[in-house]
């Protein structure tokens, strides 16, 4: 059982962990400061989110000191979805990676609120509050720009198609799926994109963008078992360059 | 033993949020409990924001004061039976926040929703005639928001 549940944790932290570097990468970049600053609170959260459950694996499985889990792991070893580990690209971008996944972690952790591992369900109802931030931040902006101008309009519709196959392999199975649901632990990758899909279909509606044929589309699987993009490698030499010139550095 | 009780909290309210210099860990609902035996005091600490980097030197801060203030084997202690909401503010918490210039947050019915985060009453003149700027502000407890009356910005403590 608890290697079905450390899977689960580490998929669920090392999303936290790289999209919170990603959206560090916004800091002083985006396009007005609101945004520079609702990027960059989001990726604090994210990070401490990622760090709230590697200290779960640390404290309840004996895994290594929270830090040693995030800098330094082998590429393979990291369990995130290939769609956080993508560059921040354009804002129409980074805006809808923050839509499609914060409602997917959102949607996770209100599920996990009930998981029959308790550390797990009490830092779920721990960040539901500040989860509920992040959501509708995306969703003002994905309906603000999905109806302001032509253009605006065009690009929010480009990056929903080019992040949909992405964003579904966010939902890759893990080879513990029967377990985990058998157990109460989690309900499960099907179900959560169920979810998922009816609680972003109403705010794509909304801001009146179009919905690819989700039948038509391959999700981009991989990440869950460590097969990641070519991106990946940059960023963890990047973010672990500090820990690997002296791993106990203090701030 | 009461009065060891109170004579901690006492002391605990000289331990500032470094964030809001004027706002003590105990307006902040951030203590529990205080367990006093004859030779140690436990502390029951509840964090606010789980990436607030305040934590850990509001951690110290609480053993540091507790010990200048005479008291041997302080332990802070993580509360781990329940989370922190904004509801724990106290009363008089949220007239200092409004007096060093932020909103206070409002009480949760219910669940949190987006008209409570939008609504905030504006700490310089009262008004209730303000909008929302942005839901995040210059630290993760703070949003931004604008007073159409004395037309001000201010930031203000998010309910959460």
């Amino acid at each position: 059982m608890s290697e079905a549940i450390k899977d689960l944790l580490y998929r669920i932290a090392d999303d936290e962990l790289i999209l919170g570097h990603r959206g560090s990468e916004l800091t002083g970049l985006g396009p007005i400061l609101e945004e520079d600053i609702a990027f960059s609170s989001i990726a604090q959260d994210q990070i401490g989110h990622a760090l709230a459950n590697y200290t779960i694996l640390h404290e309840q499985f004996g895994e290594p000191e929270p830090d040693s889990i995030a800098f330094a792991r082998g590429e393979r070893l990291y369990k995130n979805s290939q769609f956080v580990e993508l560059p921040i690209g354009e804002y129409d971008f980074s805006l809808m990676r923050h839509f499609l996944f914060d409602h997917s972690e959102s949607c996770r952790y209100e599920l996990l609120q009930s998981s029959s591992f308790t550390p797990l369900a009490a830092l779920a109802k721990k960040i539901k509050g500040e989860l509920k931030y992040h959501t509708l931040h995306a969703d003002l902006w994905i309906a603000k720009l999905g109806n302001a101008t032509e253009e605006s309009h065009a690009r929010m519709q480009s990056a929903l198609n080019e992040a949909m196959p992405y964003a579904l392999g966010i939902f890759e199975p893990s080879d513990y799926e029967g377990e985990l649901i058998a157990n109460g632990t989690f309900v499960g990758e099907k179900k959560l994109q169920a979810v998922w899909l009816e609680r972003i279909m109403p705010v794509i509606e909304r801001a009146h963008l179009a919905l690819p044929d989700l039948s038509k589309i391959e999700p981009k699987f991989g990440g869950r078992h460590g097969y990641h993009t070519e991106y990946l490698l940059p960023l963890l030499d990047e973010m672990s360059e500090v820990y690997r010139f002296d791993s106990a550095a203090v701030w | 033993m009461t009065n060891i009780k109170e004579y901690i909290y006492n002391r605990l309210e000289r331990v500032m949020d470094p964030e809001i210099p004027t706002l003590s860990v105990v307006d902040l609902g951030m203590i529990t409990d205080v367990i006093a035996s004859n030779d140690s005091v436990t502390v029951k600490f509840l964090p606010t924001f789980v990436a607030c980097p305040a934590t850990s030197v509001i951690r110290s801060n609480i053993k540091e004061t507790l010990e200048q203030s005479g008291i041997p084997n302080v332990n802070v202690e993580l509360e781990n039976r329940f989370s922190w909401s904004s509801d724990r503010v106290t009363e008089r918490g949220k007239q200092l926040l409004e007096k060093f210039g932020l909103g206070a947050p409002a009480t949760i019915t219910d669940a949190l929703d987006l008209v409570q985060i939008e609504s905030s009453k504006c700490p310089h003149c009262g008004s209730e005639n303000t909008t929302m700027r942005s839901l995040f502000g210059s630290t993760l407890c703070r949003s931004i928001h604008y007073c159409n009356d004395c037309r001000q910005s201010f930031e203000r403590f998010k309910p959460l």
